[in-house]
Formats: structure tokens, sequence, C-alpha cells
């Protein structure tokens, strides 16, 4: 493996050096840390402090459609019969996979790999992100083209119109909220990305690789409870039989 | 300052486990389990996401009060799940009151 320390490679920018009033540091470390650790600390905490804001947000929905599942069961796996298991699984995989490239690229920075490394595994990450997007393109053209939308040209032949469209509602705000981070998400990395191409990053600095992970990994587990809530309710309930 | 790096082999593991865990959910979905598909359901998206919490979200290496923080965003949650419900859900019982 090319871990080896040897990989090493010096920070891009000199040591911060004395002469305003102070001893030398890490260029990266701002002044109103003692150190590079306590940076790190800091950055991490705030960003779980903002995820515990999005759980929260993701959460309210989660709540809507408990409440609105609870008064029509049957509505709901009706509805949710009309989203393709395979599209749905397809995308949980790819945001699996991009999840793995994304714990690599933080990975790659913070055993101070080459900046190629770190970007290849950002760069995977990112198209991974977008093949989700797509994926998820093509399913909203065919809820669009079926009339599945909420609003007036919803159009439902099952047996249960209200539920169904509430559950469409449901879907629409959800995925629709999950894919403006994925594209929020794929615009950090780009940031990201950008940043480690200039070999901002080493064991000694990595915090920024580290942070936007977590948004990326969060994303993803929403929807990891989305997919099986949205796609998979009451698969095992033929109507016909 | 470096944190803890694990090992690439455990970021493989960690993925084998929630690839099977996807194909785990989807094949029981289709098999009839009667009320136990919804638990099984959400116990296999509840594991899958501890995982990327502890490994690729590196919590497991966290120190304490990142750990109390992440933890406290899912407190809340079954705050607001578990009062909201134990209201939906014990609306029927006693026959005669309001709705």
């Amino acid at each position: 493996m090319s871990d080896a320390p040897s990989a090493y490679q010096p920070p891009p920018v000199a040591i911060h050096p004395a002469g305003h009033g102070h001893t030398p540091h890490h260029p990266y470390l701002q002044h109103h840390f003692d150190s590079m650790a306590q940076q790190a600390e800091a950055s991490t905490l705030g960003m779980w402090t903002f995820l515990v804001t999005e759980i929260m947000f993701f959460g309210g929905l989660f709540m809507a459609y408990l409440v609105y599942r609870y008064y029509s069961p049957m509505g709901f796996q009706e509805a949710s019969h009309h989203l393709d298991v395979f599209w749905g699984t397809l995308n949980t995989a790819l945001l699996i996979i991009s999840s793995l490239t994304m714990a690599l690229a933080v990975r790659s920075a913070q055993t101070s790999q080459p900046a190629m490394t770190q970007v290849k595994w950002l760069v995977a990450t990112m198209l991974l992100g977008l093949g989700f997007l797509g994926i998820k393109v093509i399913e909203y053209t065919d809820k669009f083209t079926h009339h599945l939308v909420p609003g007036p040209n919803f159009r439902w032949e099952g047996l249960y119109p209200k539920p169904a469209e509430q559950f469409y509602s449901l879907y629409f705000a959800m995925t629709g909220l999950h894919a403006l981070h994925m594209i929020i998400g794929i615009g950090i990395m780009l940031v990201i990305t950008w940043m480690a191409w200039r070999r901002t990053f080493d064991s000694e600095y990595y915090t920024p690789v580290e942070v936007a992970g977590l948004y990326w990994h969060f994303v993803d587990i929403v929807w990891i409870f989305l997919f099986p809530l949205l796609y998979l309710i009451g698969r095992h309930f033929h109507p016909g039989a | 300052m470096s944190g803890h790096v694990a090992p690439k082999t455990m970021y493989y593991a960690v993925f084998a486990a929630l690839i099977v865990g996807t194909a785990l959910t989807v094949a029981v979905a289709f098999v009839d389990l009667g009320a136990l598909n919804n638990v099984v359901m959400l116990t296999i998206a509840v594991t899958k996401a501890t995982l990327v919490v502890l490994y690729f979200m590196h919590v497991r290496w966290s120190t304490r009060l990142t750990w109390v923080v992440a933890a406290s965003g899912f407190f809340w949650l079954l705050i607001l799940f578990g009062l909201t419900m134990q209201d939906y859900l014990t609306r029927g019982w006693v026959p005669g009151t309001w709705r």
C-alpha cells in the first residue's frame, strides 16, 4: 500500500514565522486556537451542532410521514407501489459507494497522500452524487408524465386517491429536500477538491475534508431511512391475490 | 494532530455491511412477515445509520463532547416521535370523548 509515511509532502506554505508577538506555528492554525487538535475539535463540534439542526429539520418531515401513514396505511401502501424499487435500490447503492469514497478521501488527506490521490477520491464521490441525481431526474420525469405530482393535475386510479396524494406530497418534499442537500454537497465537494488540488491538506491539517465528509455521510443517512419508508412499504402485499 | 487513522480494511468492511443490509431490506420487503416487516426494515436502517455515524463519521474516535452533541439530535428525535405518537395512537382509547 502507498500509505507509508514516506509519501508525506511538506505543507505548501512555509511555517508561520515568529515575529508578530508569538512563537512559530502551523500556517493554518487560527490565532484564537491553542493547537491544531483544539481547532479540529471545534470545527467538528460545530459541524455536528449544525447536523443536529438538520436531524430535527428532516425529523419534522418523518413525523408528518408517520402521522399520515398511521391514518391510511393501505393508501400509503397502494401509492408506494408506483415507485420503482430498482431505481431506489440502485440509488441506495450509489450513495453507499459514495460514502465509502468520501471516507477514503478523508483518510487519504489524513495520511498525507499525494494531492492527486485525494482529488481522485473526491471526484469519484461527486460523480456518484451526480449519478444519484440523474436517476432522481428519471424518476421525477416518470411521476410528471403519469400525473403523480400533487396538485390540480394529480390523477389516481386506485382505491385511495387522497392518501395517495398525501404520500406523493411527502415523497416530493422529502426526496426534493434530500436532492437539494446532494446538490449543495456536490458544491461543497467542488471547493474541497480545489483545495486538495492546491495541496492544502496533509496529516497536520485536513479538517475541511473531514467536516465536508460529515455533511456527505449525513445526507447518506437520511436516504438510508427514506428508501425503505418510501419505496418498500407493503411490497409483500399482492392486491390481486 | 492527526486524529485516529483507521485501516482501509475497516472502511471496506463497513461498506460491505451496508451493502448486505441494503440487499437484505429489499429481499425482506417481498416476504410477508406480517407486522414484523416494518420492524425488520427499521432495525436494518437504524443499524446501517449507526455504522455510518460510528465509523464513516468517526464518532467512535471523537471526544465525549462531540459524542454527546451527536447523540442529543437523535435523542430529541425520539421525544418528537414518542410524544406525538402517544397522542395519535391513544385517541380512540376512551369511547365517547373528543373525536
